[in-house]
């Protein structure tokens, strides 16, 4: 018991604040499922504004099927633009939501469990976005299935010594085990969902959901099991994955591409990313949807202080590019870093560095972590700030390489600007659909925790302990 | 409240179970099964042509050199489908009045090409490979590789078919291992490549006998065939007689250029 209580670094009373029981967790997570009718205007109006964008994604999909990828801005020497630049953008976004589940579940982090289930779907829907580009980028996407490994007509092998096709394995594992892990938490909650509502037929559809759970000490037992078998496969994911995306560059010998420091430095600017998209969901749906007992202000310091220490660590990742390149006296590496900070896209670099630099400096100070206005302004500025990283690295480091004669400039057209757009518009769009039709915290957690915070309460007022509910993480 | 569900819910859980983890080895199965069938391949399958034209009449039974009518086979990337003139060389002659050549004579007539009987262009391809396959027939029949090893028994084919299913994984299975492909005539060693090829036809025609390695390249599909430790040594010194670069032979701007 000691042990764990050094471990949970937070007070379970300042993770659930107000006055809580069972019945008024379920009331107050479940009914935003249950109770339709609380979905008012706004969300009619973010839903529909974010659905115009998906047809705007589905219009930039569908011309770029029947026209090919030369609607795009990529063209020698630029060969990889938006698409891949956004690919990384929405993967690295994903990286909170697994790092929220998984490591933190390993590590007891209790503060995760208030924001786990909505991170989670964050992650699904970013991996989704971003799947879609490698696979439009390919050109011809009816044979991606060639990718795979699978006794084809060609009597050939993707080739696997190219960390492309490591990107494909890399990818399509998160997703499954992403989706996997989210459904089997999801679970237990379906199960509440099954007996809270009224309708015959919405009673059957949680019911096969719930797969048969009756919360039984043998299902929880299983259950426990299960989950922290899929963190465990998680865990390595959260590294790996970006890893390898940032092996697509660090393995080439394009100047600015081929930096060893890649893998942890894209790891980091992956979690950060993602926490600057937690908290800018975060924030906003609190609120709405009466959640500020739920997610409280420490959540939201403990995001900033992870978006504060992956964010140090990916400008050191700035600063080391800069000295690398002085340091190897390479005359290509120190060409791209006087391209970079001085060449045509030196607004893209200087702005990366203010974003990513400057503007997260203010969250040293404790009030500002606490802070909803500022919370929220940073997450804008880091979001941005990662977008631009990716174009300084993918471009940039393309548009002048070795060979002077073959410079040239990389300019997007409206059809890429499509994409980005429609894929924000389709994140969105799946986000809300999400919030309204399934449970998008997690409640038999939050009655773990209750559990904790009356137990913890009734030690100091000499009372006895609460009822045994649920599962919980069964450490005592 | 009622229960939710009848008790063959259960039932039905464990069996969606099962099947969830059989669907994707049956579909798979089933994809790569079928992706390599005559129905997919059209191999072994008689194509309607405008005139029932007989290779086995022609080649086999007149002993009509293969060059006569696919003239170009040895000096350039396509073998050739003969014009309406070279029918014509014979059967100006001979059946001229033969109503199943009467879309020969309209041709020679209208100087149109050869035509189905509703007007639809004419000579059906048996053999095709992508636009973006470079296939060259001259470099073929310089390393002896014999007719019948990529076009099947075409001196039994009444109506021709596809001897083979002419997939990548196909081709590559010879430019991988050409010394298992490769072949020479003992009693003419000396005959070049192209040599060979048609000396096999020769001895065909005068009745010579046949070792099982010929019977097997012209009767069966060589492919199905696996040639012995002996044959395989024969096959690596005629790689380096007629100077196959086994390396090149696999690289993808070989037949991608």
């Amino acid at each position: 018991m000691a042990v764990q209580e050094k471990l949970n670094i937070s007070d379970p009373a300042e993770l659930l604040t107000g006055e809580q029981s069972y019945s008024s967790l379920d009331h107050e997570i479940g009914d935003i499922v249950l109770d339709q009718k609380r979905h008012q205007m706004r969300w009619w109006l973010i839903v529909g504004a974010a659905f115009l964008l998906v047809n705007v994604m589905l219009m930039s999909i569908g011309y770029l099927l029947y026209m090919g990828i030369g609607i795009w801005g990529n063209n020698q020497p630029v060969g990889w633009g938006f698409d891949i630049i956004n690919f990384v953008w929405w993967i690295g976004i994903g990286h909170a939501g697994t790092l929220i589940s998984a490591i933190l579940l390993l590590m007891r982090q209790q503060w995760r469990n208030s924001i786990n289930r909505f991170a989670e779907a964050m992650t699904l829907f970013a991996v989704m976005c971003a799947g879609l580009y490698p696979l439009l980028h390919t050109g011809r996407p009816w044979v991606a299935y060639w990718l795979f490994p699978y006794p084809n007509i060609l009597g050939m092998w993707p080739q696997f010594r190219s960390p492309l096709i490591w990107d494909v394995f890399a990818v399509s594992t998160y997703i499954t085990v992403s989706a996997l892990f989210w459904f089997v938490g999801l679970i237990p909650d379906f199960a509440t969902l099954r007996d809270r509502s009224k309708p015959m037929w919405l009673k059957k559809l949680w019911g096969i959901l719930a797969m048969g759970w009756r919360g039984s000490v043998k299902h929880w037992h299983r259950y426990e099991a299960a989950y922290l078998i899929l963190a465990g496969l998680s865990t390595p994911l959260v590294l790996s994955v970006h890893s390898i995306v940032s092996l697509d560059f660090a393995v080439s010998i394009v100047p600015g591409w081929n930096v060893t420091i890649f893998p942890p430095y894209f790891v980091a600017g992956a979690v950060f990313a993602g926490f600057a998209m937690v908290l800018t969901l975060a924030i906003p749906i609190r609120k709405w949807y009466k959640l500020e007992n739920l997610i409280t202000p420490t959540h939201l310091d403990w995001c900033a202080k992870v978006m504060l220490a992956t964010g140090t660590i990916v400008f050191y990742g700035y600063v080391m590019e800069v000295f690398y390149a002085w340091y190897s006296g390479n005359p290509y590496e120190l060409f791209l870093k006087e391209n970079r900070m001085g060449g045509p896209y030196a607004w893209a670099f200087w702005s990366l560095w203010i974003c990513n630099g400057l503007m997260i400096l203010p969250l040293w100070i404790p009030k500002v972590r606490k802070n909803l206005v500022a919370l929220m302004i940073i997450s804008q500025f880091v979001s941005v700030g990662m977008w631009l990283e990716r174009f300084v690295i993918i471009p940039m480091s393309l548009h002048r390489d070795y060979l002077p004669s073959s410079w040239g400039m990389y300019y997007p057209t409206i059809w890429d600007f499509g994409m980005f757009f429609g894929t924000i518009g389709f994140f969105v769009f799946m986000m809300f659909l999400f919030i309204r039709f399934l449970p998008m915290i997690n409640i038999f957690e939050m009655k773990d925790l209750l559990l904790r915070k009356e137990h913890d309460g009734h030690k100091n007022g000499a009372a006895h302990a609460a009822p045994a509910m649920g599962g919980g993480k069964g450490g005592e | 409240m009622p229960q939710l569900f009848k008790p063959s819910a259960n039932t039905l859980a464990k069996l969606s179970v099962i099947l969830a983890g059989l669907l994707p080895v049956v579909v798979l199965y089933a994809g790569v099964t079928v992706s390599r069938s005559p129905y997919n391949t059209k191999v072994d399958i008689p194509i309607d042509q405008p005139i029932p034209f007989s290779h086995q009449h022609h080649a086999y039974e007149l002993g009509i050199d293969c060059r006569y009518c696919h003239t170009t086979v040895e000096k350039t990337a396509i073998a050739g489908v003969p014009p309406t003139e070279t029918c014509m060389s014979c059967h100006s002659q001979i059946w001229t009045n033969s109503p199943l050549l009467e879309p020969v004579r309209k041709s020679y007539e209208t100087g149109l090409p050869i035509a189905f009987a509703d007007g639809s262009p004419g000579w059906t391809k048996v053999n095709a490979v992508p636009d973006f396959v470079y296939f060259d027939h001259s470099i073929h029949i310089d390393r002896g590789i014999n007719c019948n090893v990529c076009h099947g028994p075409v001196n039994k084919m009444q109506i021709t078919w596809k001897g083979n299913d002419f997939q990548m994984r196909w081709c590559l299975e010879c430019h991988r291992e050409p010394e298992k492909y490769l072949y020479t005539d003992a009693a003419n060693p000396n005959l070049s490549g192209r040599e060979q090829v048609f000396n096999l036809y020769m001895k065909l025609q005068e009745g010579a006998k046949l070792t099982q390695r010929e019977y097997n390249m012209l009767y069966k599909n060589e492919f199905r065939y696996s040639p012995n430790t002996k044959e395989i040594e024969e096959g690596k010194a005629l790689v380096k007689k007629y100077g196959v670069t086994k390396e090149s032979n696999v690289d993808c701007y070989t037949c991608h250029h």
